[in-house]
Order: structure tokens, then sequence, then C-alpha cells
């Protein structure tokens, strides 16, 4: 029986940034299309795993989806606040991509 | 090996970060090889609003002149303009000044005398006043309408100029273009489109260029990248040789700092991927063909602007208690109460703001935070922003005593509660600035948008 897959272990990119000062945006890529395909199958890797993970709603998740033409998944968030203001802990948005790398993802 | 220019391409070789460093032999290769315009973009608001509120530079002037030399003796080497854009890092007046002044030291040095034009698009308060009132400004990613009461609080305003905005002054032919705030696209894509080349073309390889090798594998090491457009496809390659762009490279940095991948938003419309191809040609360049331009119904500029936040002081500690740790969060509840409560009357809780960020528990990302076991020691920084300088040391000041001492439920060690790595342990941290504006304005003409100078 083979063992579940994170997508620390089968993404080749797993990234956080900043798209403009109040929304992160977070860039999955995957070296293969047969891996691509075979995470879009599994189906663990949904707007709802995104939403459990970072404690938002449904509502908040900006644009969750799958493109092909990339082997990538990408979604948003609205920043809590703006970058570099008051009360801001990551100016660049860089480091709020690392959850995701624990997400089981295959079977 | 840099191939040859063709008589039907137009070629741009582009640096992501003016100052950041590139290879000089990136840079000759691709002159040699024939460019017609070499594209620098100089700024960005991901450093935040710090740069744009103060007028300050985020990249200091000797790395600025050292690539400023380089990219000015290539323009003149190879008889190509040179396109500076977001100059000064925020793009603000003051900024665009103080790259002029570098700029005209490095024509100096290199005995050159530069055919130069300046392309502002600060704004004053007035003007955009005006467009909230005319109802041209639109909601864009902050959550809130623009008022007036933010245009008048803003310490400067800026607009991203887009590529027609260039126009009129690379129609003058200067050696040397040097924008305000711009849309990053705009440095690359500005003259292609000008020479009517297919607009979905020139905005796609504007988009992939704008950073520099960042397109291409490894990544790390910052250099050059070059662009070959054509009449139906563009070609992206990197100058260094032991750089490759792939369909991954290439393809993932259409996604990158975008947050809709399939239509890049910028003024005057989208850049439409859904049918784009990404194809390896070689093992070195990839092929792009496919993306389309669709016209918005009106012409829009983002407008950034930041105001003063206020004033900051901090002081780091740690924890090393696990009853502590325990009680972080009720420990914090107590400091602000006796904060509040000692300081009644004279310091009110409305001129300033506490943060405590905790390293080892959520510090880094907070309310998004799954993981909520704490490590074996937490690091606090305390942050302190407040309506002046004054009250932001007392504040701090009082934090940091009132959480060495507050007693917190389990406690045993009634001595310290952290341990405070410096004396002082209060550090005044200067001026907070907030992105207060980061809106779209609707503009009617924007071949004449902005504020074209020449200098001599």
């Amino acid at each position: 029986m083979a063992a579940v897959k994170t997508l620390g272990e089968v993404a080749e990119v797993v990234r956080s940034k900043n798209a403009g000062p109040f929304i992160v945006t977070f860039d999955i890529l995957f070296e293969t299309e047969e891996v691509f395909e075979a995470v879009r199958a599994a189906g663990l890797l949904s707007r709802q795993a995104v939403c459990g993970l970072y404690g938002v709603s449904d509502n908040e998740l900006l644009g969750f989806d799958f493109y092909p033409f990339a082997r990538a998944v990408k979604f948003s968030l609205r920043r809590p606040v703006g970058s570099g203001g008051p009360r801001d802990a990551d100016v660049y948005g860089a480091q709020q991509h690392a959850p995701l790398l624990d997400l089981a993802v295959l079977p | 090996m840099i191939e040859r220019k063709r008589e039907d391409e137009f070629v741009v070789v582009s640096n992501g970060m003016l100052g950041y460093g590139f290879r000089e032999e990136s840079l000759r290769d691709a002159v040699e090889a024939g460019v017609d315009l070499i594209a620098c973009d100089a700024g960005s608001s991901d450093p935040g609003p710090y740069y744009l509120g103060t007028g300050k530079p985020f990249v200091g002037d000797a790395m600025i002149l050292r690539d400023l030399r380089l990219l000015v003796k290539a323009g003149a080497d190879a008889g190509v303009p040179l396109v500076i854009g977001s100059a000064g890092g925020a793009g603000g007046d003051g900024q665009v000044d103080h790259l002029l002044m570098l700029l005209g030291r490095v024509m100096e040095e290199l005995g050159l005398d530069r055919k130069v034009a300046v392309l502002r698009s600060e704004l004053d308060r007035g003007t955009v006043r005006e467009a909230v009132e005319e109802g041209r400004v639109r909601l864009f990613e902050t959550g809130a309408a623009l008022t007036v009461e933010d245009v008048d609080a803003a310490a400067h305003i800026v607009a991203q100029i887009g590529p027609e905005s260039y126009f009129r002054a690379l129609a003058e032919a200067p050696d040397i273009l040097v924008v305000g705030r711009a849309w990053d696209v705009s440095n690359i894509a500005a003259l292609p489109l000008m020479q009517g080349r297919d607009r979905g073309l020139a905005l796609h390889m504007g988009k992939i260029l704008e950073c520099g090798s960042l397109a291409s594998r490894p990544t790390g090491g910052g250099d050059l990248i070059l662009g070959r457009l054509r009449d139906d496809h563009f070609i992206v390659e990197p100058p260094h040789p032991d750089q490759a762009c792939t369909e991954a490279s290439v393809s993932a940095h259409t996604f990158y700092e975008k947050s809709d991948p399939v239509m890049l938003a910028g003024p005057g419309g989208s850049v439409d991927l859904r049918r784009t191809l990404f194809e390896q040609i070689d093992p070195r360049r990839v092929r792009v063909s496919g993306s389309a331009f669709r016209e918005a119904e009106r012409y829009t500029v983002k407008l950034e602007g930041a105001r003063l936040a206020g004033h900051r002081a901090l002081t780091v500690g740690g924890a090393r208690d696990p009853a502590f740790i325990r009680s972080i969060d009720a420990i914090q509840e107590a400091v602000r109460e006796k904060i509040r409560e000692t300081q009644a009357g004279f310091i009110d809780p409305s001129q300033y703001s506490i943060t405590f960020h905790r390293y080892g528990l959520d510090g880094v990302m907070g309310a998004w935070e799954p993981n909520r076991q704490a490590a074996h020691e937490v690091g606090i920084l305390i942050d302190v922003v407040a309506e002046t300088p004054e009250i932001a040391e007392a504040v701090c000041g009082l934090a940091r005593s009132t959480i060495l001492h507050v007693p917190f439920e389990g406690r045993r060690a009634t001595a310290g509660n952290i341990a405070f790595p410096f004396s002082p342990a209060e550090i005044p941290a200067g001026p907070v600035y907030e992105f207060n504006i980061y809106h779209l304005m609707e503009i009617d003409e924007p071949e004449s948008f902005g504020r074209l100078e020449w200098l001599q």
C-alpha cells in the first residue's frame, strides 16, 4: 500500500507572495502533468482543505483553481492588514505558504 | 551565444530591479547580438508603504550607480533607448529627482551627453480629489471606496501609468526615458506598441520580462532576460549561458504576484491567456503565442497612496517558562489592561496600538496559523505604534516593564518573566506608513497622462 503523499513531497514549488499590498497569492506548481492530474483527481487539495488550513470562510478564499497550462494551482487571500502597515507581520507575504506543505494530497 | 537579432523582430533586454545587480557579460552579449530597447524596472510597492510615504529610496546609491553606469553605456553603444520605470522605488517626484541626480553623475563620469526625457506620475491631491468627486475612482482591493479624507491624508499619491502614456516621450526619440511610478510592463511594451506590434503579445512579453531572470532557471542570482517579439509569437531566453528558460519557468512566471493568472489586468484592458501556448524550442528558449488583448470599457490607472500611521517603538524578548507560554494570551491582555489603567487620564488607548508578534507560536502567520502548538521558547516582539514618538516610547517601556513582572497562572519564577537581550530594551524605530490608497482611476486620454519634461 502506497503511503499518503503531502504537497511538500509532490509539488515542485509551493509559494506565497504579495499581489499588491492587500492580497497574498499562493502558487503551487507541479513538475509533470502526471502529478498535476493525479493531485487534481484525488480531490484532497480543494477549497475546503485550504479554508480549513487558513481558518478562513469560503467567501474569503479568492479564485482557487487548477491551471493545466502551467500545471499549477492558484488561490489568493485578502490580507488582515495591508503590507508594511501597523500590525503587519510579513511585508512581502512570502512566508504564508508553509501549512500547505503538510497537506496530504495523494492517498 | 545569443542569436543575432532578425530584421523582423523587436528585441528587448530587461533588468528586473535597478541596483540589484546583473552580470556585465549578459548585457554586453545581448547588445552585441542586437537589441531595440534596454528596459529597467526600478521600483515596487513590495517593500511596503514607507518608501512612498517618506520618499526615501529602498536601494542604496552605490548599487544604483553601478547598474546605471553599465545600462547608460550599453544604451549609448547600441544606439537604442534606455527606459527606466518606477524611478527611485515608489516613483514619486522626489524619488525621480534623486534618480536624475544619480543619472547626471553617471553621464558626467562617462562623458556622455544624452537626451533625457522625464515622465512624472505623482499626482497632486487636488487632481485625485476631483476624480473622487466626479465618481471616476473605483474600489479595488482595499475593500473600501476612496474618500476625499483618504486623499487629504496621503503623504504622496502616484499613478501606475500605462504604456500609452510613454508614447509622446518615445515619439521624440529620447536616449533615456525616466518614468515615475509605472506599470512594470510598460517599460518593455511601450516602444513595440508604438511601432504597431501586437498588443496582447507585447504586454504578455512585458509581464514575463519585467522581473529579469526570475522567469528562467535556476532562479536566485539576479540577471537580465531577453525577449524577441515577432508577428505572432515571442521568444524568451536568458543571456546567461548557465540559465535556461523552460515551459515551466516561463508559464510559472506568468503567475507571479498576480491573483488572476489567465486574465492579466492592466491599464486599458487585460491580456487573455486562455489560448496561450508555451513551447520549448530548444533547451534554453521558450516560444509564447496566442495571448490576446481584451480592451476594457474605460482606461484606468492604479493609484497608490501612503499616509503616516504613527511612530514606532519596539522591544524584543524571549520567554522560556512553560507556564508563561501556556498563559501568553492572558498575559498580553493583562499587559494591555494594566497600561490602560495606570495611564488613565494621561495616555488614551486611542493614541497607540500594541502588537505582540510571538515567534515560536504564531509570529509569522497570526490568525492564519493552523498549528497552535508553541515551541519550548517563544520570542516576543512588542511593537507599539503611537501618535508621537514620545507616546510610542512611553507605552513600549510600560509594556516591557509590565510583561516582565505581570503575575500569571502557575507562576513559580517571581523575579521576571522575560529574557531581554538588550539594555536599553526599547528601540525607537521612526515613522510608520500605511497604504491608504490602492484604487483605480478612470482617465480619458492616456496618451497625455503624466507630466513630460526634457533635461538639458
